[in-house]
């Protein structure tokens, strides 16, 4: 059999899990690598959710949830520097709107001090409203987490592929799985799209399809399946009269509940609902869903801005078949899943990664940590969060930062042409959105949209009808030419 | 970083900035700025290549490019105005300092002594209408995809469907057909169209293009690029009536559904917006709640022929000379221009009178399309003027002229509202 | 002959007056609704010989653009649009243009030159 790489570990599955795993993999003198199926990084899960990294009281003592959470979120506070992550540690408020919620949110209390979590309390309804001054006004009180936080959960995974490959990691986008390889109940490799991948050992961080992963290795122990959650996001001259922070409702069996939260970048949004479904790639949002989350919001803030809305999405979690995460090590040998990483999973992230990358140690006491691990990601040139000065310098040094492309969030084409050529940099139109948040506001992309689309073409040196918004069938523009007809 | 001062600076380069630098100059201001974030000055016109504009204020039917080239020659080779075209303002503080920036130049402080802002408009979005369902590509708005096809050389799609009746949405339907692409169908949630009529007949009749009115998206469909959308009727309250959904088959959607003057900068400056026409609040001679900032254009009020907006423009670029000059009026009476009945909105929403009188326009729109109705203009208590319509439109606008004679009559308050049943 | 009478609307200026038109054996007799004499012979002419003035783009090359917008001299009959506007798309011409400047001559030999919408520079050297 032909293989095109030979390496140690091969993690499946770009989101935020795969890539935390990846960077941790990438502290030890190994050969890692990580495949993804689609064009870019955190196209699942990761892409849409609730961009929250929760403090921890949420999930039942002593689960792999509770566990991951909370110390993901100390690490959090660790990496931020070091990755130059978009995290703001705004706190996170649970209102209760009658007195059994208040009873509610003493259990929550308890629980999340049983669970680690540092500095909780519960508000009375003005210390609440002081808080939060547009929430109505008969609410009963809050429990307030100061260590929640909201972040840019993409730009979590791209910083945690970066930090791996500078440390000698490789990428593979376009790379779809199509079979694990075993010899004697034992990993040998991974049959992929781009051909044969030798490796020692397979994290499955595959999402949404863990579990056909796992099955490609014979391993049905576990199923994943699909809940979906809508949002509406507003524009952020209506965050003012919505939420400081993270505002979610008492909580409920079946979810954290609606919430009402104003993101790292100063959008609110508003979301998300939690239905099952079977399909795994219907993202597609409804009316039925609108009216839910509009309806739910309603019962924290009087006015919800509607009109400001400028999109709308959903997202769909990987919930495994246990409640629970999964990490552990399958049915082969080799083969260590990190799956039905639904909520709180994103907060979870980097200490999965360790608890994954231990189970592996354990088997390999011969593996060390490189001496030499770069740690630091050099963070790319934000324009609009520049200081004047600092601004005029960079115009002068690149005329391209001098060009403003994207007017709603102020981007400029020395952005764009970085965002485009760093490791793992955009190759698409939504790719571009995402690293430099070209498109992301309120105009969504109407003005700048077919000029990133000519900058990719002329950067990637692609004819412009090549470029696409995502897929590879999301081609954006095609010739002037009608069937048959020349016009050369 | 360089720093510059003008007498005036206006914030845009379309033709409510051309316009008003124009009527500037004329007026007799010879230090004035035109900032415009496009790589040639002209806006949206140059992409507008239809024709229709002009009749007004040319006497001549032009297309969009040939309007704005009509103003640039008059605003050329004049050693009093200067232009700044790929450069964009990032902010105006209050004390009226412009932060702009551009490859060429780097950023710029520039300080005017009165500003005009003619900033334009923008479209409204999918997100801001909900349309449900998947997000692939070949959703556009009208404007981005006419950029695209009249100006840079590409079409969006075949087979397309236009939700959305305004005039984008018509001028583009037929735009596409001439394109040799196949325009399914222009779908409209209102019981009427928000074009012109005659864009319903040249760009939709002439194509067999059908209007589907009272009809709205339900679900757009697609993974990568669109498919198809599902439509269905919607009843009085605009909401789809279950049971009457179908499908039509298409790679492109395009969305003609509103537009949105853009008052980002006007925001920064916290002047008094009005929540119906989503721009400033301006007095007859387009002064904005700040003293010696002037608003004029699309950024003021949405318009459905552009020579009002130079007409509008040109009011404020004269006004803002006349206050460099120091020759503003100083003892004026403030009026109230309040809506009544059927009036949904009208600009100027105050009026700053001379002893004198001073003889001034007004710009309204209707909330629902009206036939034979009596427009009428009322102070205190007593109707000072009227104007039988035979057809009012939400979509286009009505303009009067009130003397001069006409305003030293008025109270401190002016209705404007419609009297039905004439 | 039958006597006919059709509304339509006039489409010369924005006002978009709607008139009623009284037809007798393919010639109008009769007017109403109009506000200018332009209504009266848009529709004589609308019920004879329909016309329509045609605007679209053809390539340029060397331009700041790589398009340039083009207008009919004269309203073309509107069943010759189409093949109007597949024409233009053939063809292809080099800045610097002038407004005015004729692009196509005697269109489809329908007697109607197609000038240029714009005048356009030549393409400078860009940042």
């Amino acid at each position: 059999m032909d293989f095109i790489r030979d390496i140690d570990v091969v993690v499946i599955g770009g989101g935020v899990t795969g890539t935390a795993i990846l960077r941790e993999l990438s502290k030890y003198a190994l050969k890692c690598m990580l495949i993804e199926k689609e064009p870019d990084l955190a196209l699942g899960t990761t892409k849409a959710n609730s961009a929250i990294i929760h403090s921890g009281f949420d999930a039942p003592f002593g689960t792999q949830k509770a566990l991951t959470n909370v110390r993901g979120n100390r690490l959090y506070h660790e990496l931020q520097n070091q990755l130059g992550l978009d995290i703001k540690w705004l706190g996170s408020l649970v209102v209760a709107v009658n007195d059994e919620e208040m009873l509610t949110l003493k259990d929550l209390l308890v629980r999340g001090i049983k669970n680690g979590v540092k500095n909780l309390e519960l508000l009375d309804r003005a210390a609440t409203l002081a808080k939060e001054p547009n929430l109505k006004q008969d609410i009963k009180g809050s429990l307030w987490a100061p260590t929640a936080g909201v972040c840019w959960p993409f730009g979590i995974a791209l910083a945690f592929a970066r930090c791996a490959v500078q440390n000698g990691a490789e990428v593979l986008t376009n790379c779809a799985a199509k079979k694990i390889l075993t010899k004697d109940d034992t990993i040998v490799g991974v049959e992929t799209s781009l051909g044969n991948i030798k490796a020692k050992y397979i994290i499955n961080a595959a999402g949404l399809a863990a579990d056909k992963i796992a099955a490609m290795a014979g391993d049905t122990s576990f199923t994943i399946h699909p809940r979906k959650g809508e949002y509406i996001l507003f524009d952020k001259t209506a965050s003012p009269s919505l939420v400081n922070g993270i505002v979610f409702p008492t909580p409920t069996k079946q979810s954290k509940g609606i919430l009402i939260c104003t993101t790292v970048h100063g959008n609110t949004f508003i979301g998300p609902n939690a239905h099952d479904q079977e399909d795994v790639e219907d993202k597609s949002t409804t009316s039925v869903g609108m009216d839910e989350i509009i309806a739910s919001s309603q019962k924290l803030i009087d006015k919800v801005p509607l009109g400001a809305a400028i999109t709308e999405f959903s997202g769909l979690r990987a919930v495994s078949n246990t409640g629970d995460f999964i990490i552990r090590e399958g049915t082969v040998k080799g083969l260590i899943h990190a799956a039905g990483i639904q909520s709180p999973g994103l907060s979870a992230a980097p200490a999965i990664a360790e608890e994954v990358v231990e189970l592996i140690a354990e088997f390999e006491p011969e593996w060390s940590l490189k001496r030499n691990f770069k740690a630091i990601v050099t963070r790319r040139k934000v324009f609009s969060e520049l200081k004047i000065e600092e601004q005029s310098k960079l115009c002068n040094e690149n005329k391209l930062y001098g060009r403003i492309v994207c007017r709603c969030e102020t981007v400029t084409e020395g952005e764009i042409v970085d965002a485009i050529h760093e490791t793992c940099g955009a190759r698409t139109l939504d790719g571009v959105k995402r690293r430099t948040r070209a498109g992301m506001g309120r105009c969504q992309g109407g003005f700048c949209g077919p000029k990133v689309t000519q900058i990719l073409a002329r950067e990637l040196n692609i004819p412009l009808t090549e470029v696409l918004k995502e897929g590879s069938a999301s081609k954006m523009f095609f010739e002037k030419k009608l069937p048959g007809e020349d016009t050369k | 970083m360089q720093e510059l001062t003008y007498d005036i600076v206006i914030i845009g380069g379309g033709p409510a900035g051309l316009s008003a630098a124009y009527s500037a100059y004329k007026n007799g201001a010879d230090d004035i700025l035109i900032i415009e974030r496009d790589f040639e000055l002209g806006g949206i016109l140059q992409q507008c290549i239809h024709n229709g504009f002009g009749l007004h204020h040319f006497k001549e039917e032009l297309t969009g490019p040939g309007y704005a080239q009509r103003c640039l020659e008059l605003i050329a080779n004049k050693p009093e105005i200067t232009t700044m075209v790929d450069t964009m303002v990032l902010d105006i503080s209050t004390e009226k300092k412009v932060l702009a920036v551009s490859p060429k130049e780097g950023l710029m402080k520039i300080t005017g002594k009165t500003i005009i802002l003619t900033m334009g408009c923008r479209e409204r979005t999918r997100g801001a209408i909900r349309i449900p369902g998947e997000r692939p590509a070949g959703v556009f708005t009208a404007g981005a995809a006419q950029r695209m096809v009249n100006m840079v050389g590409y079409l969006p799609g075949h087979k397309i469907v236009i939700l959305g009746s305004g005039d984008i949405g018509l001028i583009m339907a037929r735009r596409m057909s001439l394109e040799g692409c196949q325009v399914q169908a222009v779908l409209e949630i209102c019981p009427f169209s928000n074009g012109l009529t005659r864009n319903i007949v040249q760009c939709l009749q002439d194509y067999d293009i059908p209007l589907l009115l009272a009809h709205t998206i339900t679900k757009i469909h697609g993974k990568d690029r669109v498919t198809g959308i599902t439509v269905a009727k919607v009843d009085a309250k605009m909401q789809p009536i279950a049971g009457t959904e179908f499908d039509i088959e298409c790679d492109t959607l395009l969305l003609s559904v509103g537009l949105i003057p853009e008052n980002e900068l006007s925001r920064g400056l916290h002047l008094e917006m009005h929540p119906l026409t989503n721009g400033p609040i301006v007095d007859q001679h387009r002064t904005t709640s700040m003293s010696g900032v002037y608003a004029a254009g699309n950024v003021v009020h949405v318009h459905d022929l552009v020579d009002f907006v130079s007409e509008e423009a040109e009011i404020a670029g004269k006004f803002a000379a006349l206050e460099v000059k120091g020759k503003l009026h100083n003892d004026l009476r403030k009026i109230k221009v309040k809506t009544g009945e059927g009036i949904r909105t009208c600009v100027p929403q105050i009026l700053d009178i001379p002893p004198e009188g001073e003889a001034v326009k007004l710009f309204m729109r209707v909330g629902a399309p009206e036939r034979k109705v009596k427009l009428e203009i009322l102070s205190a208590g007593k109707v000072i003027q009227n104007k039988i319509l035979p057809v009012a439109k939400p979509s286009e606008m009505i303009a009067v002229d009130i003397s001069a004679e006409n305003t030293k009559l008025m109270g401190s308050e002016l209705i404007v509202r419609l009297s039905r049943g004439v | 002959m039958t006597v006919e009478k059709r509304t339509m609307n006039c489409i010369t200026c924005p006002m978009g007056c709607e008139m009623t038109v009284t037809i007798d054996d393919g010639i109008v007799i009769n007017v109403e609704g109009n506000s200018c004499l332009r209504g009266k012979k848009y529709a004589e002419v609308e019920v004879t010989a329909p016309k329509r003035m045609l605007t679209s783009t053809v390539k340029i090359k060397g331009g700041i653009l790589p398009l340039l917008p083009v207008v009919s001299q004269a309203p073309l009959p509107k069943e010759k649009i189409l093949a109007c506007a597949r024409e233009l798309r053939k063809i292809s011409v080099e800045a610097p243009i002038v407004l005015g400047q004729v692009i196509c001559g005697n269109i489809l030999g329908l007697g109607v030159n197609v000038i240029a919408a714009r005048s356009m520079k030549q393409e400078e050297q860009k940042v």
